[in-house]
């Protein structure tokens, strides 16, 4: 019997660099997704790792999984992550704080534990025989030996991979599909609510947001002759978010005309 | 170099992931760090395949691939489903059968 760790076989040189400058450049991205507060760098960390995972399949004599691995996860799947988090808010920032007490430190002693198991378990396992090396199940090519078993051995395991695609694909057309409660308003509706109001002071539109010489944007409301900020001419969207500014220090008043007799 | 230290890494991304699973509280991090572990996993499978001289492990790791992809569909279909009625994308958020 061969100890694993030991004598499973070692590899070539140039394979050693790669592994041990990208080994650990994965292990810290993989760190940094735990550790950041945004949920987008931590997307761009995971695609990190996905990709070196990638490299890592391709230097292991499997370059039709390393291929499938950066146009499925990288390109697919956190492409698919990326849109759910702009949707659901990219500025939702994670809250770091523990809400269950004391379940980060037990986590976190179990995890060592767990994985010390596993190292020491990887360390002291044995297989019988060295490393085997993949020159002679390639002989006719990657591909064309996965497409063998694919297609002989795993042929039912890849029948059934295609009706759980298809079942995936109408869950997420169902999960996702939201029907309108109320009926979408037409521009004859929009008109008469318009116009057949009490007053007839929005007839013509709702005002500009204000455009004043030191700020140019949409979040700060004009302002009325008599000086009060115009409420409706900010989008409601911007309000709810809290994102508009108070017109005060814009008022003709509150300016700062201390320098005007130096002119 | 020894092909075992992939497996070393593989087992590292693992723990890594199912700490981030359990400490996280954002639904869409934890989901990546599953997709994490369901990483790991595969590097060795690929490694095992590497060490044992066939390309079974390989196959395996393609359908964890697949079956990952279906996975993130319906996942994320369920955490816009969540955060549509709940305006929440927090796990602690949706806990209405606690109470």
């Amino acid at each position: 019997m061969i100890n694993l760790a030991i004598e499973v076989g070692k590899t070539q040189a140039p394979e050693a660099v790669l592994f041990w400058i990208l080994g650990p450049l994965a292990v810290l991205a993989a760190l940094g997704m735990l550790l950041v507060k945004k949920a987008v760098h931590s997307a761009l960390l995971l695609a990190w790792v996905m990709i070196t995972l990638a490299i890592f399949y391709i230097a292991q004599d499997a370059p039709f999984l390393g291929i499938v691995q950066i146009v499925v996860y990288t390109g697919a799947v956190m492409m698919l992550f990326l849109f759910i988090l702009m949707l659901v808010g990219i500025d939702s920032a994670d809250s770091l704080k523990e809400t269950i007490p004391g379940l980060r430190p037990i986590a976190i002693v179990a995890a060592i534990g767990f994985g010390g198991l596993m190292v020491s378990l990887l360390g002291r396992a044995t297989l019988g025989h060295g490393l085997v090396g993949l020159q002679v199940a390639n002989t006719n090519g990657n591909v064309p030996g996965l497409a063998d078993l694919l297609f002989s051995k795993y042929v039912w395991a890849f029948e059934v991979v295609s009706a759980l695609l298809i079942t995936a694909a109408l869950g997420a057309m169902v999960l996702a599909h939201s029907r309108r409660l109320v009926a979408r308003p037409t521009q004859r509706d929009l008109s008469i609510a318009r116009f057949r109001t009490d007053s007839l002071a929005n007839a013509a539109g709702l005002p500009n947001p204000g455009v004043y010489a030191l700020h140019n944007a949409v979040d700060v409301p004009a302002l009325l002759p008599d000086g009060t900020p115009a409420e409706t001419s900010t989008s409601a969207t911007l309000k709810a978010r809290g994102d508009v500014i108070a017109s005060l220090p814009f008022q003709l008043e509150q300016l700062d005309e201390t320098d005007e007799g130096e002119k | 170099m020894n092909a075992a230290n992939y497996l070393y890494v593989s087992a590292l991304l693992f723990t890594i992931g199912a700490i981030g699973v359990v400490v996280r509280r954002n639904a869409i991090v934890a989901f990546m760090c599953v997709e994490l572990m369901l990483n790991a996993a595969n590097l060795a499978f690929v490694t095992f395949a590497r060490i044992n001289g066939n390309l079974d492990g390989q196959v395996i790791a393609f359908f964890t691939m697949v079956v990952a992809a279906c996975e993130v569909v319906v996942g994320l279909a369920i955490i816009v489903t969540i955060y549509r009625s709940r305006r929440s994308a927090s796990v602690d958020d949706a806990s209405l059968l606690k109470r």
